[in-house]
């Protein structure tokens, strides 16, 4: 399934929601999006993955990018991601730097 | 973007839609830069050089760029390539030159060959998932991103003479289905067993090689049990920068490398090291009928040791030996080691055959062997522990006189030797074990018991429990007609070879494991033990497991029930260790109080106390250590005084006379059933008679003076 992406941005939180399958040529569409909020206020970045499918490395990589640009201090929630997502966050150690939740606001 | 206006990184060079350019020498390998990938390879003999570049998991390349003759820099291969998807990408080269064996030389440029600095290898991303076998580049070389967040973490840099080494088999310690974790066999399930190697009290993890390696590397049908007979162990080197994938669950996903840097973090949150088992002395090409993977394609003559004849040496025993005393292969490895030690927090290196290391390019040992001297001196490695198996399949035993630079330890195999005829209850030993506890001054007296690493089981050879269990070695298995594996094991059966259900020989077998444990955690030195040991893991009495991706190598977790009193002295035994700093010095015992205590801080006893008896027939040693002089007189410890008798059977031991206000307490006894064979820290029971000790049959007593 295509990747889509769609942002949301009420100052200081930002949502995306992802859906379809983020490989590393739709990686990129992430990231263009994660780039875009850093001339933004933004200290909460919420990622919807209910509807996503697949994310590669690179899209995980995208996350690390995204506390490189935003700030260490970026609060990052994921909200409903599917388990196979939950299970590569797990394995590299990712799970570590987000917080996964059922919904946002917690 | 500002880098867009550097005129140096524009491309020059147009090739089918590919833009590349005159790259940078260094570093080698393939290196993100702006906008484009910076490849660089070294070849002193070829005439030619072409970059092939694959789409991941493509049978065909999408492109070759033949180097121009202006992209060579004295003997170096440099180009950037423009716009390439660093997560798709996989790349090799095609090598122009001579193929004269009898000169060296084995060009073939019909073969796609693996960089050497390849951070990440495909090909083998699943364990034992079934190759392609018509691949025309089965070892794919691959980019790593390096990013990933380390927070805080850097190398724990605990004092050697602190540590204790648990060598473990990354897919060996969780793969058996009583492990019950989530991903069996991975750097993963590791991170699910950190508590309990915290329990059991390690502080350092030797991890078997982790180096990428090819599991199917000759493979075949094992004639005796149908099975398949796979390279398990993994001692055979396919690239040495690159994580094995196929230990990562995500290896399907190319995240080796995360994977393995988020197991290393996790350890070091919970004080335990990690330190690697290395194999720079060979590689997976084989001899002159191996395959052409890498460095025979690249620079034969530069990367092998070779005859006149131009065969492989073959001090290894694996069919070549790695050139190491040649500048650019020494300096290879001191990329690699430096790579690990930065990039991955490593914090210490065992070198697998490194006698090897100290060979000239004709194989004659060296007397100042560069790449030693470079490695003990090197500012990167300056605080990583570095670790030797001081000897080769070629003849050369240097345990004692590895050239150490004031920096390297030792497998101390005379250790392991010595100990096991002396708990089989070998004559004319009495002598030896009293340089053994000691940390060997007799082999390390200049450089410290931290030369010393002890052991009495390693990965080669028996299990600590197969040594009291296997008079001989049991390796029908192996495909070999039992003729692989030492001979030479120092074990003994007490009576049944093999499995038994004579309750009198079992619990003489879990004694003397525990004998053998509790005299490894009073020596000085730095003990190791192999995984599983802990729980009495058997090998059936195979001594040479390397071909076994099945229960011979798994690691049964129902023994930690089953075993239970053993699993339960070796934690407690361990606390032993980490509770008395007088057990773990840095420097030798000087025989002598300088501290003003009254005792000396080291002194020895037989049956009668200050009368140790070092005759030919003796098997009676005792020593006791004043904790007034732990750690050079810098830390107060108790008195420790440790009986071992390998007489058959038990006989009072007179004990030295303690200062006023002072008893004796006991820690171990493991003559004693489970339960009463030790006793918790603080809480070991007061001797009703101070003045002597009745030692059980083949025991071993730890008391404790306070």
């Amino acid at each position: 399934m295509a990747f889509k992406i769609d942002s949301v941005v009420a100052e200081p939180v930002a949502t995306l929601t992802l859906v379809g399958e983020l490989d590393s040529l739709s990686a990129r569409v992430f990231q263009t999006e994660i780039e875009k909020l850093t001339t933004r206020s933004i200290t909460t970045l919420v990622l919807d993955m209910e509807k996503l499918d697949f994310m590669s490395s690179a899209g995980l990589r995208v996350l690390i990018f995204s506390k490189q640009k935003i700030g260490v201090g970026l609060n990052i929630f994921i909200v409903k991601p599917q388990e196979l997502i939950i299970d590569t966050l797990e394995k590299t150690g990712l799970h570590h730097s987000v917080t996964i939740v059922d919904q946002y606001p917690v | 973007m500002a880098t867009d206006i550097r005129i140096d990184y524009y491309p020059t060079h147009e090739q089918e839609g590919i833009k590349f350019r005159r790259g940078h020498v260094l570093p080698f390998g393939a290196t993100m830069v702006p906008n484009g990938i910076n490849f660089s390879i070294y070849s002193s003999e070829a005439i030619d050089c072409t970059l092939v570049l694959f789409e991941r998991g493509e049978s065909a390349p999408f492109a070759e760029i033949r180097f121009p003759e202006e992209f060579r820099t004295g003997n170096v291969y440099s180009m950037i390539v423009f716009d390439l998807d660093y997560e798709r990408l996989e790349y090799g080269y095609r090598m122009d030159g001579p193929f004269n064996p009898e000169k060296g030389h084995r060009f073939d440029k019909s073969i796609i060959l693996s960089d050497p600095y390849a951070k990440a290898i495909g090909g083998r991303d699943t364990w034992l998932a079934k190759p392609n076998w018509d691949d025309i580049y089965p070892y794919r070389s691959r980019l790593v991103f390096e990013d990933f967040d380390w927070e805080n973490d850097h190398p724990l840099e605990t004092p050697i003479e602190d540590l204790v080494i648990y060598e473990m088999h990354v897919r060996g310690f969780t793969q058996h289905p009583s492990a019950e974790v989530k991903n069996p066999g991975t750097f993963a399930a590791i991170r699910s067993k950190i508590a309990y190697l915290k329990e059991l009290g390690i502080n350092c993890v030797e991890l078997m090689p982790i180096y990428e390696f090819d599991e199917w590397e000759n493979s075949k049908e094992n004639p005796v049990t149908g099975g398949l007979i796979v390279n398990f162990w993994g001692y055979s080197t396919v690239n040495f920068f690159s994580p094995k994938a196929g230990y990562a669950a995500t290896g399907k996903f190319g995240m080796q490398v995360d994977e393995l840097k988020t197991l290393i973090k996790e350890l070091h949150k919970n004080g335990i090291e990690v330190m690697l088992d290395v194999v720079f002395n060979h590689t997976a090409e084989g001899d002159h009928r191996g395959h052409t993977i890498s460095f025979r394609g690249i620079d034969n003559k530069t990367y092998y040791m070779l005859t006149p004849e131009g065969y492989y040496f073959n001090f290894s025993g694996t069919g070549n030996t790695l050139n190491c005393n040649n500048p650019v292969v020494r300096n290879m490895v001191l990329d690699c080691l430096r790579y690990w030690a930065a990039d991955y927090h490593i914090d210490g290196f065992r070198f697998d055959l490194a006698a090897i290391l100290g060979r000239d390019q004709n194989g004659a040992p060296l007397s100042n062997p560069p790449l030693l001297e470079s490695l003990a001196h090197d500012p990167i490695l300056a605080k990583c522990k570095l670790v030797a198996e001081a000897w080769d399949a070629g003849g050369l035993y240097q345990v004692g006189s590895f050239p150490a630079y004031g920096r390297w330890a030792e497998w101390n195999g005379k250790y392991r030797d010595g100990i096991r005829k002396f708990l089989k209850g070998d004559d004319g030993l009495v002598g030896k074990m009293a340089q053994l506890v000691q940390g060997s001054p007799d082999l390390y007296y200049y450089r410290g018991p931290t030369a010393s690493i002890n052991f009495i089981a390693c990965h080669d050879g028996f299990t600590l429990y197969d040594l009291f269990a296997y008079n001989e070695k049991h390796n029908i298995a192996n495909g070999e007609n039992n003729n692989d594996g030492g001979n030479d094991n120092d074990s003994w059966n007490h009576g049944v070879e093999g499995e038994t259900e004579d309750a009198g020989i079992n619990q003489l077998r879990h004694r003397q494991i525990k004998n053998a444990l509790s005299i490894l955690m009073v020596s000085q030195g730095v003990p190791m033990i192999l995984s599983g040991d802990e729980m009495g893991v058997t090998k059936y009495g195979n001594n040479n497991t390397y071909c076994h991706d099945n229960e011979l190598n798994w690691t049964d977790w129902g023994l930690l029930k089953k075993n239970a009193d053993i699993y339960n002295f070796a934690r407690h035994i361990l606390r032993f260790r980490r509770a008395h700093p007088v057990l773990r010095s840095a420097t030798h015992f000087q025989h002598r109080d300088y501290v003003g205590s009254g005792f000396p801080d080291i002194s020895f006893h037989g049956t009668q106390a200050w009368k140790p008896d070092y005759s030919d027939s003796s098997k009676c040693l005792a020593f006791m250590l004043d904790g007034a002089h732990a750690k050079n007189g810098t830390i107060q410890d108790d008195m420790i005084y440790v009986a071992m008798n390998t007489y058959w059977d038990a006989l009072y031991y007179e004990l030295p006379v303690l200062s006023a206000g002072r008893n004796w307490y006991l820690a171990v006894n493991t003559s004693m059933p489970s339960g009463e064979d030790i006793f918790e820290i603080g809480k070991e029971p007061i001797l009703s008679e101070q003045g002597r000790f009745l030692v059980g049959g083949r025991s071993t007593i730890i008391l404790v003076g306070k």
